[in-house]
């Protein structure tokens, strides 16, 4: 801040309070990460170093044979990728629409978004259960699709409308002028000029999905149609205390892909919630 | 709008008023329905849905037939002693994680916004706990309490209180444990939106205020907090609404236990329905939540919109 003149002991200070909320953010990361490299017998001596004392690479081979973790992750990407792939097709041409047209549909979705989040989701996941048993799609990674495609959607909506509302409509008047078809107007000027919205659509459905943990616990059944946060979870009781190391790992491994997708768009992402948030 | 009269003949040349609409609703619709028409089948319709079933027997299993019993559960809820237990647990855990997240939150943003150095550092941080999946951070703090390996006792020992507990196993430590968890999981919404609000107060009023010579305190209570109520309303009531609805931390972190200590409404509601089965009850678990909590919210907006006394 430019204003006053910040004294060296208050700068001080400054330093030490964030030194503190890096300490409480980071440390049970690097605490995990850590944990993940131990061999047994450190883990179990209890001896809690900071860092492993002879960095091993077993509790992965162990977490991947034990925790399913292979098969698990196949399921997470499938549902992850074919989330994503619908959520982005379904909502870039509403959210245009939503943005550009006037009609009673935009308050209506836009308080959707809010009043939806107020209901428990224990109130739609048993009549969700009960409709989707009928049309056989319980245990099935079809029907955990569509239910998360279903629960992205409005969220997606909510931040595309915001990068929408940000294109000029200069652009598009000129191009109408010019004699460019509706459909071209979207595919030439108004896709490409989205492209960072929908990245960071698509990876926000993407992370939404490949975490999402209550719908596949209720959804999905048969060990074999797992997804990843299923089987950690599983393997927390399974295991109990003893292989933490393993448990580690595979927290680790599956961890990885959204953390690096969530990397890539942080910026946009909050820049995007902000600005869905105030021009919505 | 006024500009659906008929006025175009006598004023052709008027510029398109820049919220306005090019081409009628029915041309809107192509785009808008292939979205909206999933969400009002999976989602609005399993609500209303759902909201009934509270006023049913609804049952798990084959060949239950699903009788309307009005109020019956909602009778049946009230001597529920287990399931008040468990709200009256979601209303702690809500209101001090979120009060704790605000605090804590608060605080961060306003050292983000001072531009320290390493700050960027601090700021990827305070997202990640956004990117990593639920369980993946249950099981984390798992291994950071953990009673043989966990670092937090020996942290706890060495500045001389306790130290050889199990924090999570614990009756009376089991709640506070599980809260600082929801503190760290929820810090990064909170973060960001305080951030974006201090971000948008004027700098020129803090220059104001400081010729005038208000110090840094007084420039936070009557500037700062001022400009960012409506912030600071809308993230906290948000915050608390997720808060009571939190599930997937509590299921992989304590699973309701020690004893019930940590058993959230909704773990408590998830049980009834898929391990006993009783899906009316659970329902009408559901309705009695929202009741409560939309009845909390008025409760809290009443009390911070009213304009400041006497000011």
């Amino acid at each position: 801040m430019s204003v006053g003149r910040v004294t060296k002991q208050a700068r001080s200070f400054q330093y030490a309070a964030l030194l503190a909320y890096v300490v409480f953010l980071g440390f049970p990361l690097v605490w995990l990460t850590s944990t993940a490299f131990k061999s047994t017998r450190e883990i179990a001596l209890g001896a809690a170093g900071f860092l492993p004392e002879s960095p091993t690479l077993a509790n992965f081979g162990d977490a991947i044979r034990r925790a399913n973790l292979v098969d698990a992750g196949w399921n997470s990407l499938q549902v992850a990728v074919a989330s994503t792939i619908f959520v982005t097709a379904l909502a870039l041409p509403a959210a245009y629409g939503l943005a550009r047209y006037k009609t009673f549909l935009r308050p209506v979705t836009l308080g959707w978004v809010l009043v939806s989040q107020v209901f428990p989701t224990i109130l739609i996941i048993v009549p969700l259960f009960l409709i989707l048993k009928q049309f056989q799609l319980i245990d099935s990674l079809v029907g955990l699709t569509m239910v998360y495609v279903v629960f992205t959607l409005p969220f997606a909506l909510w931040m595309l409308i915001g990068f929408v509302a940000n294109i000029p409509r200069e652009l598009e008047e000129a191009a109408a002028v010019d004699g460019a078809s509706r459909m071209r107007i979207l595919v030439s000027i108004v896709f490409p000029l989205l492209r960072p919205g929908i990245v960071a659509t698509a990876m926000f459905s993407f992370i939404a999905a490949w975490n999402e943990f209550l719908f596949a616990l209720v959804l999905i059944q048969t060990p074999e149609k797992v997804t990843l946060p299923l089987t950690l979870s599983r393997f927390v009781g399974a295991e109990g205390q003893v292989q933490l190391g393993a448990l580690a790992a595979a927290s680790l491994l599956a961890t990885i892909p959204s953390l690096i997708f969530f990397g890539m768009i942080q910026g946009r992402l909050t820049t995007g919630l902000l600005s869905g948030a105030v021009k919505g | 709008m006024a500009t659906d009269v008929d006025v175009r003949p006598t004023a052709p040349t008027t510029p398109p008023k820049s919220g306005g609409r090019r081409g009628g609703e029915k041309d809107a619709w192509p785009l808008l329905l292939p979205a909206l028409i999933p969400i009002a089948v999976f989602s609005v319709l399993p609500l209303i849905q759902g909201i009934y079933l509270g006023f049913t027997d609804s049952r798990a299993g084959l060949n239950q037939v699903t009788r309307f019993t009005g109020l019956e559960n909602y009778r049946d809820l009230l001597s529920y002693d287990l399931f008040w237990q468990s709200f009256r647990i979601g209303l702690i855990w809500a209101v001090s994680v979120t009060f704790l997240q605000f605090v804590s939150a608060m605080g961060l943003a306003l050292l983000l916004h001072q531009n320290l150095r390493f700050g960027w550092f601090a700021r990827l941080l305070a997202l990640v706990p956004w990117a990593m999946p639920p369980v993946v951070v249950g099981i984390m703090w798992r291994l950071m309490y953990d009673p043989n390996y966990g670092p937090v006792n020996g942290f706890l020992g060495a500045i001389g209180i306790g130290g050889d507990a199990n924090l999570l196993g614990n009756f009376s430590t089991a709640l506070p444990a599980a809260i600082v968890v929801g503190v760290w999981s929820g810090m990064p919404q909170t973060t960001i939106a305080l951030l974006a609000g201090l971000q948008g107060i004027d700098d020129a009023m803090h220059e104001a205020a400081a010729i005038d010579g208000a110090g840094v305190w007084r420039r936070f209570r009557y500037i700062t907090l001022p400009q960012l109520k409506p912030v600071i309303i809308a993230i906290t009531s948000l915050n608390f609404i997720w808060n009571i609805n939190t599930f997937d931390l509590i299921y992989v972190l304590t699973n309701g236990g020690p004893g019930g200590r940590t058993m959230l409404p909704m773990l408590f509601a998830y049980n009834e329905a898929f391990r006993y089965g009783n899906f009316g009850t659970a329902a009408a678990m559901g309705n009695v939540m929202v009741v409560l909590i939309v009845g909390a919210l008025v409760f809290y907006l009443r009390s911070r919109l009213k304009p400041e006394d006497g000011r």
